[in-house]
């Protein structure tokens, strides 16, 4: 069953198409990547999805629904949600509320609810709490709940932007490079967990990432795009014996 | 049971509040007293801004328009209406408010909705623009007595029980004691949930509050609904303790003060607009017998550079984002 499917969207910034009549889909469960080089318009396909940029042309589709156009806050209480490649974490409140935040949309209490503290504010909020730390402790950020998120170290900052995600209690979560800037076992461990978390949650991942060898590791699946075109597209054995993919990162070779 | 829970440290805060206006009522003299009024409606003022400037980081210059709004609804509203008996006269005084608050709310709203789609310098902008359009309708509206002001605003007086008065002083205090009461609970425990929680998420950073399926313009038009309703309360109160409004105590100057009892009690900090709303009410009186020491009225310019090396020093505010709370979990750690 595709649970997400892309129907040749474009993009378009005034003369530059940055993604020209791109499809592909996903099914649910898949844990597919989508890698290219530097420039190639991953984060553009990411910010389509997710409400950021609406495409000049195109559908997409989640769950049978269409969702091309509309807000970003409505797609995430759709079941997409997303983290960022410069990270975007709330930096001046707590690790916890980071995480709580996520769950916002699913709160049912009124405004007045919480001035009054009535019983259904209280175990909304406790029940909540309770969700949260359980979902930090998949990271073992526990221990820093109560810490400003802006204080956490760098690798910490993108792993809470994960639970964060969680949070809101996505079907489909797509990591915009989850590991940049981490080095090859911060990387290893953290492509461990999100296999796990996978499996846990039930989950459809999209994932954008530089590493080849670490996409080739963990995806079922892999889209490449270069200069905002499809080149290639299956499984990572398909794409490693690519021609157009060796030549889209490492050129062509010269014929003296 | 949970609703009386809810209720006990407000009502054991009001019942503090009293004793204070007793205390108040024999042993200041009349100008602290009103002080003391001033203050009050400061600190709603103050902790209603923060809402918006502290907590949503929606920077508004225009909040006079709002409590202008409130303040001259709620005065027209009172010649109006007839007054209840003897002391029964103070749910006039909450009927007004509330009504006062309600009309800055829907001024909000309207201004809000529009405008808060601009960000930073921009929003302050507009906001400022529309506050000087509510002075200037006022200024030119005959019914609410135009730049003459609107005089003869009924408020509370003293009443004689019966051997004890009743002074004007004990209910105008209560008065404003309550909404101030009312707002800080109503404020502080909206921030304890998902829906202050969504509006810090949009001050910290907008497209991450929408990827987390915060819906922002929501978020940031109550805020900014809920923060004009307090304005318009203490519009309301300052109309009825003063029983004169004039356009003019409504100006930019007005807006710009609310802004300093935020910035320099820390944006998003309640107890630090709590304790700049005082001082900042505090400190010109304070000043004033110097003024007759030396002859010359020097006392805009201490403050100035009051607040000049205020902000070299503590530039995020006097609290910064704590609260009192904060500082005594600190405290206690520290010692422990």
């Amino acid at each position: 069953m595709k649970l997400l499917d892309v129907r040749s969207i474009t993009m378009q910034f005034g003369g530059l198409k940055a993604v020209d009549s791109l499809s592909f889909h996903i099914k649910k469960g898949e844990l597919m990547g989508l890698i290219g080089p530097n420039g190639a318009g991953k984060t553009t396909v990411f910010n389509m999805l997710t409400g950021v940029y609406k495409p000049t042309l195109g559908e997409i589709h989640f769950n049978g629904q269409a969702i091309q156009g509309r807000k970003p806050f409505e797609i995430s209480r759709l079941g997409m949600t997303r983290t960022f490649q410069n990270i975007r974490l709330f930096k001046e409140i707590s690790v916890l509320e980071n995480v709580m935040i996520g769950a916002t949309q699913h709160q049912k209490y009124s405004m007045l609810d919480a001035a009054l503290i009535t019983a259904d504010y209280s175990q909304a909020e406790k029940a909540l709490r309770e969700k949260s730390l359980e979902l930090l402790s998949i990271f073992g950020l526990e221990s820093k709940a109560y810490d400003e998120a802006g204080s956490l170290p760098y690798g910490e900052q993108r792993e809470l932007e994960i639970v964060r995600a969680l949070g809101t209690q996505p079907q489909l979560i797509c990591l915009d490079e989850p590991a940049a800037g981490m080095n090859h076992q911060e990387t290893h461990s953290l492509m461990e967990t999100i296999a796990k978390i996978r499996k846990d949650f039930n989950l459809t991942v999209l994932l954008i990432e530089h590493d080849m060898k670490l996409v080739m590791g963990i995806c079922e699946r892999i889209v490449v795009l270069d200069h905002g075109v499809k080149i290639e597209e299956g499984t990572p054995s398909v794409i490693q014996n690519s021609p157009k993919v060796i030549e889209a990162y490492l050129g062509v070779e010269e014929v003296h | 049971m949970t609703a009386l829970r809810a209720l006990k440290i407000p009502f054991l805060s009001f019942l503090v509040l009293i004793v204070i206006a007793f205390i108040g009522n024999f042993a200041l003299d009349g100008f602290v007293q009103l002080l003391s009024i001033y203050v009050l409606i400061n600190m709603i003022l103050a902790m209603s801004l923060n809402l918006v400037n502290g907590y949503t980081g929606q920077f508004s210059l225009g909040h006079a328009g709002f409590m202008a709004v409130g303040a001259y609804s709620s005065a027209w509203l009172s010649t109006q209406v007839p007054f209840l008996p003897g002391p029964l006269q103070i749910f006039n005084f909450l009927l007004y408010a509330v009504v006062g608050g309600i009309m800055a709310a829907g001024a909000g709203y309207l201004v809000g909705l529009p405008s808060l789609r601009l960000k930073g310098d921009y929003l302050a902008i507009v906001t400022l623009g529309f506050g000087e359009i509510i002075r200037v309708v006022l200024l030119n509206t005959p019914a609410v007595g135009g730049a003459r002001g609107f005089y003869g605003i009924p408020g509370p007086t003293d009443h004689d029980l019966g051997g004890f008065v009743l002074s004007k002083f004990l209910m105008g205090f209560t008065h404003a004691g309550f909404w101030c009461l009312v707002t800080f609970f109503v404020i502080w425990r909206l921030m304890e949930s998902s829906h202050g929680r969504g509006f810090l998420s949009v001050r910290e950073d907008e497209i991450a509050a929408e990827a987390m399926g915060v819906d922002t313009t929501q978020a940031k038009v109550r805020a900014f609904v809920l923060s004009s309703f307090f304005a318009g309360v203490a519009g309301s109160i300052f109309a009825h303790y003063a029983n004169y409004l004039s356009p003019a105590s409504f100006n930019f100057q007005r807006s710009v003060d609310a802004v300093i009892m935020v910035v320099l009690g820390g944006m998003g900090s309640m107890s630090g607009a709590l304790l700049a709303a005082v001082f900042i009410t505090v400190m010109p009186e304070l000043l004033r017998p110097l003024q007759q020491v030396i002859g010359v009225d020097i006392r805009m310019i201490i403050y100035s550079l009051f607040l000049i090396l205020l902000m070299i020093m503590r530039p995020k505010g006097l609290f910064g984002k704590l609260e009192l709370t904060d500082l005594y979990k600190r405290w206690k750690a520290r010692k422990s």
